[in-house]
């Protein structure tokens, strides 16, 4: 119906009027008409969907966003000392001793006593304790004596709050405060990064605090090493499955399915019990006499690598397969028809076209590797950890939720970029996973 | 029976082959054949007759179970499929996918260690000769079916071979694309020179490409002769059955007098030639005899009686199926010529045939065809 050279016949209604939308039948226009006809189709699908939706939504989408926003959120502190910020603002301090103006302290103690009736202060002493070590105690401390301090005038007010600790007749303390007194924040990412954020801007910590930038290297590296090994040992499994029979190609399907029926913890305690230092392995070479000591097999990187290999080993496998069965063996035959040996004929025809396959196994062991938690947590020891392992102390044990949420985002932008290059260099449209 | 010579001379011989893939039947039961040098052979047969697995043989990607196979005197056994020399050309075709067309045809160049410019030059000869330049930057997937054939071609025959096997080549394509490259084909083997071995279970592919066509059932040649043989004389009712359409009439053999049978057909004796029915009386067998052998009429060796069931009317001439001496589906095809009197159908008239038109051939059933032992 698109054809312009229709007579202009008025019974024609299909006919599309000069330079007019095209139009269905009864006279209405055929985009209309045709999103009326798939509507309740659409509507259909919709609603098959919604409840994964729904799903994906509430526990993937929502904890996403909420933790990305959480990385940068500082809301605690100008909503506990509205009045200290106000106060705070164009003051600088000249040295070390030098204090803010006596409203400040005035502001402030009231601030603290409001706090201390809501028990909130122990939450803005442990926010701001994140940066300064030590903070905590002197709010806790607070709280107990703040009702007593007098606050007829500003100048009572400076005397009783320095009289309670001395710091707070230090410059740094308010300085810390000032720093932190904005409703979002960008020094959990300086802390992801071994940065600290104070009123001089972004300073490196010492080497001896340093450990963020290091985990992530570590993390990726041993990830990288991982994902290696795996395309190393999968490969000719993979190849193996693709070329068997039938029969025998579904058995060694099911022995490499077959760790996914255990569970992952008993699999990497498996590995405790051949690896440990009086484990099967440093036993049997004992007994035998090749090794005077025990060897060092796990808490460190070696145990991590072993360990991660076997478990990631089939999400290698799996993909390789999958692009490996599409490959006719005509292909090999046809490149030896031609008169290529074995191995010239794998190099040139059978190897590029199983590199999606390499690819989309490769891709898919590296994101899961390196967000692992369980495994290394187990096996690691100190030198074998990683990021994830060092995101979960943050959660559970000093409870900076702050910093734990900015380190999950850098992984998680980590794995974004490694997926845009990916697309980039490879294309994710000849990934095929299954 | 006794070693080396059994299959003769010639280019190509399979000499006592036999190929077992469970150790428990025989998918190609004591093959011989000998190929001459330039020579069209089809391998022809339905599928499961064991044609292939002797290409994939002679390809070298199957071993022979027993006997061996000789290429221009050699045996080949023990050469690997990559040192045999041999052009091959897939039934899909087997193009490289993540190559271009150029690639594709300059690997087995490559792999010979042959030098760039003169790389060019031959793969640009073998574009010429299937009358593809131009596409040599394409990949093979952005090449239709007919076209992605004839790239298979040239790749098969751009490092010279003096052998090409060619498995099934044309199944894909269309019925006016697959007779276009039959022809194209057939010229490229005459231009060349090169020795043929062709597999397909398409008859009419067999009949107009081949010097000779093997005919396969059940793992062994029924017959092997040039196409007019075949369809004119064939040996027994397999061949006569599978090439060309044919009327079947089943009777009991009578006596057997010099060159012709005499053959009870449900109690009317008929005379046919006698090739394969034993030459007692009793015998069970099959007559043979070719719709365009037979005419309506009174005249001639033998004449019976028969029902019109059936007209058919296809231009240039007209299908007639009868009912013969109790089988119904008896053609006839008569000329379509302005003198004809057409009969109707359910008229009783008379059709006839010559003696050695009609071929007395052993009993057997398609299903269970019995061979030449």
């Amino acid at each position: 119906m698109t054809d312009t050279v229709t007579s202009p016949d008025a019974g024609n209604a299909g006919a599309p009027p000069e330079d007019g939308p095209i139009l269905a039948a009864d006279g209405t226009p055929l985009a209309r008409s045709l999103n009326r006809s798939v509507r309740r189709q659409k509507i259909r699908a919709l609603a098959l969907i919604a409840p994964l939706l729904v799903f994906v939504l509430i526990s993937f989408i929502v904890p996403i966003v909420g933790m990305l926003l959480r990385s940068v959120d500082n809301s605690v502190v100008p909503e506990t000392l509205p009045r200290t910020v106000v106060a705070l603002e164009g003051w600088t301090a000249s040295g070390p001793d030098d204090t803010p103006p006596p409203e400040v302290y005035e502001a402030f103690v009231l601030d603290i006593q409001k706090a201390a009736d809501e028990r909130r202060h122990t939450v803005v002493g442990g926010r701001l304790n994140y940066q300064t070590a030590g903070v905590a105690s002197k709010f806790r401390q607070l709280g107990r004596a703040a009702e007593d301090i007098d606050t007829s005038s500003p100048e009572a007010a400076k005397a009783g709050l320095i009289d309670v600790d001395a710091t707070w007749g230090q410059a740094s303390i308010w300085q810390t405060i000032q720093t932190y007194d904005g409703e979002y924040t960008t020094g959990y990412y300086a802390n992801a990064v071994d940065r600290n954020l104070d009123v001089d801007g972004v300073q490196a910590r010492p080497d001896d605090e340093a450990i963020y930038l290091m985990l992530f290297w570590r993390t990726i590296r041993l990830s990288l090493i991982i994902t290696v090994i795996c395309a190393l040992l999968g490969y000719p499994i993979a190849w193996l499955l693709s070329n068997s029979r039938e029969r025998n190609a579904n058995l060694l399907l099911i022995l490499v399915l077959l760790p996914f029926w255990t569970s992952l913890l008993v699999r990497t305690s498996a590995w405790k019990v051949l690896l440990q230092e009086q484990g099967v392995i440093n036993e049997s070479l004992t007994s035998m006499g090749l090794i005077g000591s025990p060897l060092p097999l796990m808490y460190n990187q070696f145990g991590t690598i072993v360990a991660m290999t076997h478990i990631l080993l089939p999400f290698m496998i799996l993909p390789m397969y999958s692009v490996m069965k599409t490959i006719p063996p005509s292909y090999v035959r046809a490149a030896k028809s031609l008169g290529a040996t074995d191995f010239t004929a794998f190099r040139r025809v059978y190897f590029p076209q199983s590199v999606p396959g390499i690819g989309a196994g490769g891709v898919l062991v590296f994101i899961l590797a390196i967000g692992y938690y369980i495994t290394p947590e187990i096996v690691g020891g100190t030198t074998g950890i990683f990021i994830s392992n060092r995101i979960a102390y943050n959660i559970q044990s000093t409870l900076n939720w702050g910093l734990a949420a900015a380190l999950g985002a850098m992984l998680l932008v980590a794995v974004l970029v490694l997926y845009w290059v990916y697309d980039r260099v490879v294309g994710i449209d000849n990934v095929k996973l299954g | 029976m006794n070693g080396s010579t059994r299959g003769g001379d010639g280019y190509v011989v399979f000499d006592d082959v036999q190929k077992s893939y469970d150790g428990e039947t025989l998918v190609v039961k004591r093959l011989n054949l000998a190929i001459e040098r330039g020579e069209f052979v089809t391998m022809l047969g339905p599928s499961g007759s064991g044609k292939t697995t002797c290409l994939m043989m002679l390809a070298g990607f199957e071993t022979p179970t027993h006997g061996s196979i000789r290429l221009d005197g050699r045996p080949i056994d023990n050469i690997a499929p990559h040192k045999r020399g041999i052009g091959m050309v897939f039934q899909n075709y087997a193009l490289f996918p993540h190559m271009s067309v150029a690639e594709n045809l300059a690997f087995p160049l490559e792999v010979r260690g042959i030098d760039k410019t003169d790389r060019q030059s031959r793969v640009q000869r073998a574009l010429d000769m299937v009358r593809m330049s131009g596409f040599e930057n394409r990949r093979p997937a952005q090449l239709s079916g007919g076209q992605q054939q004839r790239i298979a071609v040239a790749r098969a025959l751009v490092f010279d071979p003096e052998l090409v096997l060619m498995d099934e080549p044309l199944g894909a394509l269309d019925k006016q694309l697959r007779e276009e490259m039959q022809y194209e084909i057939k010229h490229i083997h005459e231009e060349l020179g090169v020795t043929v071995v062709y597999v397909t279970h398409d008859q009419s592919e067999a009949l107009t490409m081949s010097d000779r066509i093997a005919v396969f059932n059940d793992g062994q040649i029924q017959q092997l002769a040039d196409p007019s043989t075949l369809y004119e004389r064939p040996d027994n009712s397999f061949v006569a059955q599978f090439i060309g359409e044919n009327n079947r009439l089943v009777g009991t053999v009578d006596r057997v007098d010099a060159d012709v049978a005499y053959v009870d057909v449900n109690g009317t004796v008929v005379t046919a030639l006698p090739v394969n029915c034993g030459d007692g009386g009793g015998n069970q067998t099959q007559l043979s005899i070719r719709p365009e052998r037979i005419s309506l009429g009174d005249a001639g060796d033998n004449v019976v009686d028969a029902e019109v069931k059936e007209l058919i009317y296809l231009g240039d001439h007209i299908r007639c199926r009868l009912d013969v001496l109790g089988n119904d589906e008896f053609i006839v095809k008569m000329p379509n010529a302005a003198s004809a009197n057409a009969p109707t159908i359910g008229a009783t008239t008379k059709v006839t045939w010559s003696t050695e038109d009609c071929r007395a051939l052993d009993p057997a059933a398609i299903a269970a065809p019995k061979g030449t032992t």
